[in-house]
């Protein structure tokens, strides 16, 4: 009954987020273009398939991804887990934490791998390169990347350094590889930053991060719990463009070699 | 024949999720040696998740990708570049503000703000902040897009933007108050998920191919990387007039 309750009114709630996007278009489709709405009926079951979606997905969110991303942090971030004894620690060892880094890295690894919109990021990055890029060796390099900056972020969260330090060693990395890398690829490398960021990973990474910035001693969850997500967009940038550069190394190698062997 | 159509959404969004539930499976029964607390909620929670995504991303493909594309192209042909920014406007602003993660984690943030006491602990104080976050982050993507479309049909270089983009960054972050400087970082990452980025590259697509001179692959992309860098900017803007 309670469940049915807070159901109805986050379905409400929902209607009311819709409601800007039915306004746009039926404004901009009658008024602007002066056509009729085409598949008016699809468009409408469409919507109420968006609607009750939406509000089932954020009523779950509330249930599974949020409590599931705190529950782990918790367990992980322990004292009496890491450190065996419940001895009460004022300051947090980093060096303690490892189970927690590996966690982050799975959990980003694991939800990029499968990430539809990147598999289609890799399929046109394999088209804009004219197959110097393949699409699989692209997709575990973005997720290795992720893995990499979500479990750097929560390192930065046991040792509490500040967060736009790191943010700007990112930025100068884009910036330096920007300057070498194959023209073609940056707006794709650019971009890919914003896709691999999915609806079930932000949440549930957000958590992550919030909760063991609660559990670790030293740390304050409004201060230090966010960055993740911002980790999580930053790397794919680095490692597109990481791997498109390697990739024409190699091909400009490969063609000096022939080069030679020509010659000779 | 909706019937597999349906089965074949929820298969899809399980495996979306798989790779998930094996790493937290893997830690709780190797790692941690214990189970799950609360493990009956979670599991329904989790299926009103998958339910609630098949639902939404069907919903979707069957009534708001077409027509967007059709009116992206249909703008595009039209040639009236006030309307089409308006549209570009429109467009960010709108699928952003119903975007599922943006509202969660506009939610846990103003929850977070209030227990540090940054704000009053009121609901009504909670529920403002976590919709003027929102309302930031929508009308910066709104801008964004805006930005984007000027650029395809301008044919200006992507680098220089992004890189301005990051110095602003940067700059906003040492007059922003530092309560505010987490959460806009994750502000970018958030924006851009499941309404937003197939609409979005849509739009931008249809309108380098419609432009003389522009090429699909190249100049259609690079919408997506405005609008996960100008929410950094607008919500640490959002932090300065209410912290300070």
């Amino acid at each position: 009954m309670q469940f049915l309750l807070d159901f109805t009114k986050i379905l409400l709630a929902t209607c009311r987020d819709v409601l800007p996007i039915i306004i746009l278009i039926t404004a901009f489709q009658l008024l602007v273009l002066r056509q009729p709405i085409p598949h008016l009926r699809r468009l409408v079951v469409g919507g109420v398939y968006v609607v009750i979606g939406l509000a089932l997905f954020l009523a779950g969110l509330e249930k599974a991804l949020f409590p599931l991303g705190r529950i782990m942090a918790a367990q992980l971030s322990d004292p009496i887990f890491i450190y065996g004894t419940d001895a009460v620690v004022s300051q947090a060892d980093w060096k303690a934490y490892g189970w927690v880094y590996l966690f982050a890295a799975m959990i980003g690894f694991a939800t990029t791998i499968a990430e539809p919109s990147l598999i289609a990021v890799a399929y046109k990055a394999h088209e804009v390169s004219a197959g110097t890029i393949s699409q699989w060796g692209l997709r575990i390099t973005v997720a290795v990347g992720v893995a990499f900056g979500i479990s750097l972020g929560t390192y930065r969260i046991v040792s509490g350094t500040p967060l736009y330090l790191y943010i700007l060693v990112g930025y100068l990395i884009v910036i330096v590889q920007t300057i070498f890398t194959p023209k073609s690829i940056i707006p794709l490398a650019y971009d890919s930053g914003g896709v691999t960021t999915s609806t079930v990973t932000v949440p549930l990474v957000a958590a992550l991060g919030l909760g063991l910035a609660a559990t670790v001693p030293g740390r304050n969850p409004a201060l230090d719990g966010f960055g993740l997500i911002a980790f999580a967009s930053l790397f794919p940038i680095i490692a597109v463009m990481g791997y498109a550069q390697f990739m024409h190394w190699l091909v400009i190698r490969k063609t000096k070699i022939m080069e030679k062997s020509h010659a000779l | 024949m909706i019937t597999s159509i349906i089965l074949k959404k929820l298969r899809d969004a399980f495996t979306d999720l798989l790779p998930i539930i094996l790493v937290i499976a893997f830690f709780q029964i190797f790692v941690l040696k214990q189970p799950l607390p609360q493990m009956g909620e979670v599991l329904f929670g989790a299926l009103l998740v998958v339910t609630g995504l098949t639902l939404f991303v069907q919903g979707l493909e069957m009534g708001l990708f077409p027509i967007g594309e059709t009116m992206a192209h249909a703008l595009a042909r039209k040639g009236s570049l006030f309307w089409l920014l308006c549209f570009a406007f429109a467009l960010g602003f709108s699928t952003t503000v119903a975007e599922p993660a943006l509202i969660a984690v506009a939610q846990e943030a103003a929850d977070i703000a209030s227990q540090g006491g940054f704000i009053d602990s009121s609901q009504e104080a909670v529920r403002q902040y976590a919709f003027g976050l929102r309302m930031s982050v929508a009308f910066s993507v709104g801008l964004a897009i805006l930005i984007g479309v000027m650029r395809i049909i301008r044919g200006w270089p992507i680098h220089y933007l992004i890189i301005g983009g990051y110095v602003v960054v940067m700059l906003m972050t040492i007059i922003a108050p530092q309560e505010i400087v987490g959460i806009a970082y994750d502000a970018g990452g958030v924006t851009t998920s499941t309404i937003t980025v197939p609409l979005v590259a849509a739009l931008g697509v249809g309108l380098a191919s419609t432009i003389h001179g522009r090429s699909p692959l190249l100049d259609g992309f690079g919408l997506i990387a405005f609008a996960s860098l100008l929410p950094m900017i607008f919500v640490m803007g959002y932090g300065l007039i209410i912290f300070a």
